[in-house]
């Protein structure tokens, strides 16, 4: 659990040009001016990194350019389980 | 300046393989997006899509002239038949050096492509088909056109991604109306259902899983579809002297940059792509009564969409009936402008305003009569016919009886 919370930190932060030692697990998502294209592009890495496979879809976001997610704790959380379990959906 | 008569119509899409086939299933409202079948859909999360189901290339062309043609140089020249047939003109002759042939395409021979590098990458081969070049080259299904029928003026692809075909038809129209050419064969051909582009598309988690339901609320993004529209755009008076039937007029053409994003649309940009329209018409926005909406089904397009026709329109906004049906034949990209002229045409013609299907309900953020899941017995006069393609090129045609 650590250790995806360090890898999630690290791709956010790259994506949102920030030091990961800026995020924290309550950090939200839409404070970080992250466009949609950004949140796909963080999917895509976070996928390739864990090797899983989430059924996440752009439209489902929320108005706020975050995704379902609002904070940095909750992208976390959701790839955590992934990770125990691959291949899964979007909550 | 001379007017622009359409005097022939040719359309390929999930909803059918000629204008009559189509026409009627425009009508019937039912939306032709199903379970993807002409590839393997194992390794894809997104297995839907729009395509031209059981299309057999043999009965329109030889086995020898189908290794020349890919799938989308297929549906083009399938399309510019039935519209060259329609107008009745010969090519072959004076008229050749005075015609065009524009047509759109976002990709291009993507099976072809797709194919060759599967085989070179994955399977060991240690050498390509010599026709592999020209058979994938986004422009060869324009050159087969002027090929087949001896159309010898000016002839060129057009590659402005799901603009294409609007952009096409619209420099075609430009061409006659300032006398360039007598006549201009011009629309749009895609094919996009490869295992690889199909990666590509899921990649930007903008695909429906389930259907294309534009403007509704629990639209869920876009789905392919595959096809070719191709019109022959003909000076009225030539037209006129010769007896032709007239399909509709081309009534005005507008275009606009967002300089913006190269995924997220603008409102200013398609606003401003219309309000070109419009003056290019010399309409009041009052002329009008529909809009073939681009109308894709996601979050992004159809708000901005919506709020741009609002914009351009005003109050009477509220009076134009707004059919997206990319929910019947698919979003089939540097195709779809075409698709969609003829789809206004068509329904221009059967006095009848064709739905917005598999609508579920009204989205707070999209204010428009959208015409949902059903069939009007309405008649369209005059009509718009709007495509915005990624990377903010937007191109709007304006058409009427």
């Amino acid at each position: 659990m650590a250790d995806v919370e360090a890898v999630v930190f690290e791709i956010v932060a790259q994506q949102a040009h920030v030091e990961p030692s800026a995020l924290h697990r309550t950090t939200e998502i839409s404070s970080l001016k992250l466009e949609s294209l950004d949140i796909v592009e963080i999917i895509f890495e976070i996928e390739e990194r864990f090797d899983i496979s989430l059924l996440y879809n752009a439209n489902e976001a929320s108005s706020t350019g975050g995704g379902s997610f609002q904070t940095v704790g909750e992208v976390v959380d959701y790839v955590a389980k992934h990770v125990d379990q691959p291949s899964g959906r979007k909550p | 300046m001379n007017r622009v008569a359409i005097t022939g119509i040719g359309v390929i899409s999930a909803l059918g393989q000629n204008t009559r086939a189509m026409s009627t299933a425009l009508k019937s409202g039912k939306s032709a997006i199903g379970p993807l079948t002409v590839i393997p859909t194992g390794e894809l999360l997104v297995k839907i899509g729009a395509e031209v189901s059981d299309f057999d290339p043999l009965a329109h062309f030889d086995q020898k002239r189908l290794t020349l043609l890919d799938r989308c140089a297929q549906f083009a020249l399938v399309a510019a038949r039935e519209a060259i047939s329609a107008s009745g003109l010969n090519f072959h002759g004076e008229l050749g050096t005075r015609s065009a042939a524009i047509v759109g395409s976002g990709v291009g021979g993507m099976s072809t492509l797709d194919d060759n590098f599967r085989r070179l990458y994955a399977e060991g081969a240690k050498r390509f088909h010599p026709i592999t070049i020209p058979k994938m080259m986004i422009s060869a299904a324009v050159s087969h056109i002027t090929m087949e029928n001896g159309i010898k003026g000016p002839a060129f692809n057009v590659a402005s991604a799901c603009a294409s075909a609007n952009h096409a038809i619209g420099i075609a129209y430009q061409m006659v109306r300032a006398g360039t050419v007598n006549v201009a064969v011009a629309g749009g051909t895609e094919s996009v259902f490869t295992l690889g582009t199909l990666k590509a598309w899921e990649a930007m988690r903008i695909l429906a899983f389930d259907t294309c339901r534009p403007f509704s609320r629990g639209r869920m993004g876009l789905v392919l579809g595959e096809g070719a529209g191709m019109f022959v755009l003909e000076n009225f008076e030539h037209a006129n002297a010769r007896g032709a039937e007239i399909f509709g007029e081309i009534a005005g053409f507008g275009m606009s940059s967002d300089a913006g994003d190269i995924v997220l649309p603008s409102l200013d940009g398609a606003a401003s792509a219309m309000r070109a329209c419009l003056a290019d018409c010399g309409m009041a926005p009052e002329a009008f009564d529909h809009i073939n909406a681009h109308g894709t089904g996601t979050t992004m397009n159809d708000v901005t969409e919506s709020r741009a026709i609002r914009a351009v329109f005003g109050g009477h906004a509220d009076r134009l009936s707004v059919s997206a049906t990319k929910s019947l034949h698919g979003h089939a990209l540097g195709a779809a402008g075409a698709i969609e002229l003829a789809a206004t045409i068509l329904a221009m013609r059967g006095g009848f305003t064709p739905p917005t299907a598999n609508f579920i309900e009204r989205d707070p953020d999209c204010d428009l009569d959208y015409v949902p899941n059903v069939t009007r017995n309405a008649q369209i006069n005059m009509a718009m016919s709007n495509s915005f393609a990624f990377g903010g090129l937007n191109a709007v045609l304006a058409v009427h009886r």
